[in-house]
């Protein structure tokens, strides 16, 4: 439809115009592996427009020409339930140009099943070329296929490929550029029983005969599916559904159940094809992954294993990401220095470069390591098929609530950092569960929330309650962000998504090595997405907190004036410099607006320099410890381990001379940092995982809500009951 | 006349068919289109430590599904 809106392309088109070959297949067939081994490093990771589902292709040459290929989304069939589905099912419906090849990835080892979704396709696509994968299997298990039957029946070539090894890829390509210049004419039919393909010929005469113009195919969609596309065009025309509804009910009787003869006809067709087509071997072994599975799934192994792979995993992340960040980390120093002397002329511009861009985007790229780390994991647990058990393993756990198994690795990875947390969300097949574990994610105590916890329980709960008390709070601390995970995901469930509910499905594949190949191009082209974020979200949002902290420029000579007019005491403990630095991020435009809002945080307990280092720590919450060193007049230069903030932050007192930082103000700016989406970075990732700013804008909102809500709560609790 | 079970009923090692399938449900198409239709055959192969889901074994592959989300499905347990 929408090529008809086109304008239409002029004779004698370029030759530079690739043309576009999809992939299609049922998802696990062993699409991607192709895909890659077709298209190598020269891959383009997009979106679809409007969705989170992300659009995959890449370029392949031959012979001097080059060729286009989409990895379209996995499917189990032409009738879309989920948006991932409804993208392929669009591609190949020609959105938004029908591709001029369709590439049918069928699984050998799973024929009955991949050949359901090829019969529907085929009935609308002519020109296919099949790729034939996991026939090793077949091989191992002793089976026999007949490659010349399987083709007869299928009507199309058929190339068997065992893409990581790169057997096959070269017929594929010769096969596919042989389909694109003489495109074929494939004309499928599977063999609906007589009485369905009668009734639909009487509904095509019927309707030729008034002059509407319909296909058999058509017809025998509507008779055995209201919801086909083709019902909508007569609907609502009474006379001439009476004539469909009432041969619906010559060929369904009263069971009306349509889609059940439609299936029925295809599997019947399924089944005789890989009668024909493979000989199965004479006895069935128990498959080495089937012994390895009666461990990994067992009741008490499996779940020690599981617990020990993610302790394994984690703890690795932990340690090995650690001296990669200090690197980093002295990287961004070093930059700095090197550049701030030669801006030294210009001071404005010094502080942009220095302050805003290379601090800014320098606390982002951190994170890379444990991306990497991270997604080096997960490729290698997808890659064995250690991944889809601890899906199976979990699923219970994580289903109640409206998530699913796959959230596992997500939520986990969360602990350490949402970034990757967000970023692995992918690893869902559907959106729904998507995007919302993408929302929960980021309320999972992360590793920068940490340095908040470890000062406030350090400087007000262990002086008072001791040692035990405080290791309890910082476990409970972990605990707050998950415990309210449960209830936002009811409700998300059950208020903002509404519509048709994916069933969980899961195939267990065997067990394999990973490939190194696909585990390498996983993890660069993860990294390549985070660094582009990090190059323009977070480079933009950098600039403007920048801003926002730095001007007006301060009135240096009258905070000198405020500074000798201080006792003694309390200018040993803060330097002119310092006390400038201080004055001038109060008076800043973000500054007043912390002092402008201290009314609003008054209920959680809060004045306006924790109002103040709450606000500065919105780009990244990290920043709020050496935020309060500033503003409690320690220096900036502080971690939360140090003496002088401890004592300051203990010593703390309102304007009127109550201590400001109760045991219950210490809670609730605890589980304010804990709920609170600080973090610009999270944002940038949600917004690139979902492809939408309004996602990002979401998560901000309800977060920031329930921070606020749950601390102005505790200080009110507090209150009644001291 | 044989015994019809639900999938809360189905047992790890148990033989079965698929005696019918209640059209209409939003997984249930799914199902079908998996290859869980009236007369398929399969088995148990595993379940998951919690209960659910369960993975059954039919027209040469295995799938796992939810107890909660097979409903509309009615199975009779072959010998």
């Amino acid at each position: 439809m929408s090529n008809s809106l086109k304008t239409p392309v002029p004779a004698g088109r370029p030759k530079t115009h690739k043309p576009t070959i999809a992939l299609v297949g049922n998802p696990n067939a062993g699409k991607t592996s192709l895909f890659n081994a077709l298209t190598g490093a020269r891959q383009k990771i997009g979106n679809y427009p409007g969705v989170t589902v992300e659009k995959i292709s890449g370029d392949f040459t031959h012979e001097g020409d080059t060729f286009e290929v989409i990895d379209v989304p996995g499917l189990y069939s032409m009738t879309p339930v989920s948006n991932d589905e409804t993208v392929a099912v669009k591609v190949l419906e020609g959105d938004p140009e029908p591709p001029k090849l369709v590439v049918y990835v069928l699984d050998a080892s799973n024929l009955e099943r991949n050949l359901f979704l090829f019969s529907q396709l085929a009935e609308t696509h002519t020109n296919v070329v099949v790729a034939l994968t996991l026939t090793d299997v077949l091989d191992k298990e002793g089976a026999r296929l007949d490659l010349a039957k399987l083709s007869s029946h299928l009507g199309c070539e058929v190339v068997p490929v065992i893409a990581h090894k790169g057997i096959g890829v070269e017929a594929l390509k010769e096969a596919m550029a042989r389909a694109l210049a003489s495109p074929d004419e494939l004309e499928l039919d599977v063999g609906f029983p007589k009485v369905v393909m009668d009734a639909a010929d009487r509904v095509v005469d019927h309707m030729n005969r008034r002059g509407v113009a319909l296909g058999r195919r058509e017809a025998r969609c509507v008779l055995l599916d209201e919801q086909c596309t083709t019902s909508e065009r007569f609907r609502g025309i009474p006379e001439l559904w009476a004539v469909i509804e009432e041969e619906r009910q010559t060929v369904l009787g009263a069971s009306g159940q349509g889609r059940t003869l439609d299936a029925q006809a295809r599997y019947a067709w399924a089944a005789k094809v890989k009668k024909d087509s493979i000989t199965p071997p004479v006895e069935r072994r128990r498959s080495g992954t089937e012994k390895i599975d009666y461990f990994l799934t067992h009741r008490v192994f499996g779940l020690l294993f599981f617990l020990g792979v993610m302790y394994a995993v984690f703890q690795s992340i932990y340690t090995l990401a650690g001296p990669l960040m200090d690197v980093i980390d002295a990287g961004k120093s070093a930059v700095a220095d090197f550049v701030r002397p030669m801006l030294d002329g210009t001071p404005v511009l010094q502080s942009l470069v220095v302050d805003g861009i290379i601090e800014g985007v320098g606390s982002v790229i951190i994170f890379l390591p444990q991306i990497i780390i991270l997604f080096f994991f997960i490729s290698v647990l997808e890659g064995t098929g250690y991944l889809a058990r601890a899906a199976f393993l979990m699923d219970r756990l994580l289903g109640w609530c409206g998530l699913n198994g796959r959230a596992f690795i997500p939520l986990l990875s969360s602990f350490a950092c949402a970034i990757p947390g967000v970023m692995s969300a992918r690893v869902m097949p559907d959106e729904r569960s998507r995007i919302m574990t993408v929302l929960v994610a980021p309320l999972m105590s992360c590793s920068a929330r940490l340095p908040v916890y470890v000062l406030l329980i350090g400087a007000v709960i262990e002086p008072r309650y001791g040692a035990a008390w405080a290791g309890f709070s910082l476990f409970a601390m972990h605990f707050v962000g998950l415990a309210v995970a449960i209830p936002v995901v009811l409700i998300l469930n059950k208020g903002v998504f509404k519509g048709k509910r994916l069933p969980f499905m899961l195939e267990l594949p065997k067990y394999q090595w990973p490939r190194w190949r696909d585990v390498f191009l996983t993890i660069t082209s993860r990294a390549k997405v985070f660094l582009v974020t990090a190059g323009t979200i977070i480079f933009a949002m950098s600039v403007l907190i920048w801003a926002l902290l730095y001007f007006p420029r301060g009135d240096n000579p009258r905070y000198e004036r405020e500074y000798s007019s201080l006792s003694a005491a309390r200018q040993e403990t803060v330097s002119l410099e310092q006390f400038q630095e201080l004055r001038q991020r109060e008076e800043s435009i973000l500054g007043r607006f912390g002092k402008a809002i201290e009314p609003a945080f008054a209920p959680a307990g809060f004045d306006w320099r924790l109002t103040t280092a709450i606000l500065a720590a919105f780009p990244a919450r990290e920043v709020v410890v050496p935020a309060m060193g500033i503003l409690f007049g320690t220096g900036g230069d502080v971690d939360e381990a140090d003496e002088g903030l401890v004592s300051a932050i203990q010593r703390s007192q309102w304007p009127d001379g109550r201590p400001l930082m109760t045991p219950w103000t210490a809670m609730s700016l605890m589980v304010f940092f804990a709920l609170c989406c600080q973090c610009m970075a999270t944002l940038a990732a949600i917004k690139r995982e979902t492809n939408s700013w309004k996602w990002a804008a979401f998560a901000f909102v309800y977060m920031t809500t329930l921070a606020y809500v749950f601390s102005v709560a505790i200080q009110q609790i507090g209150r009644l009951v001291s | 006349m044989e015994k019809v079970l639900t999938s809360k009923e189905l047992r790890k090692g148990m033989k079965a068919r698929v005696a019918t399938v209640e059209e209409g449900e939003d997984p249930c198409t799914r199902l079908m289109e998996l290859g869980l239709i009236p007369g398929t055959e399969f088995s148990v192969t595993k379940v998951a430590p919690l209960g659910d889901p369960i993975e059954i074994e039919m027209r040469g592959y295995k799938l796992c599904l939810r107890r909660t989300e097979t409903e509309c499905l009615r199975f009779v347990e072959l010998p």
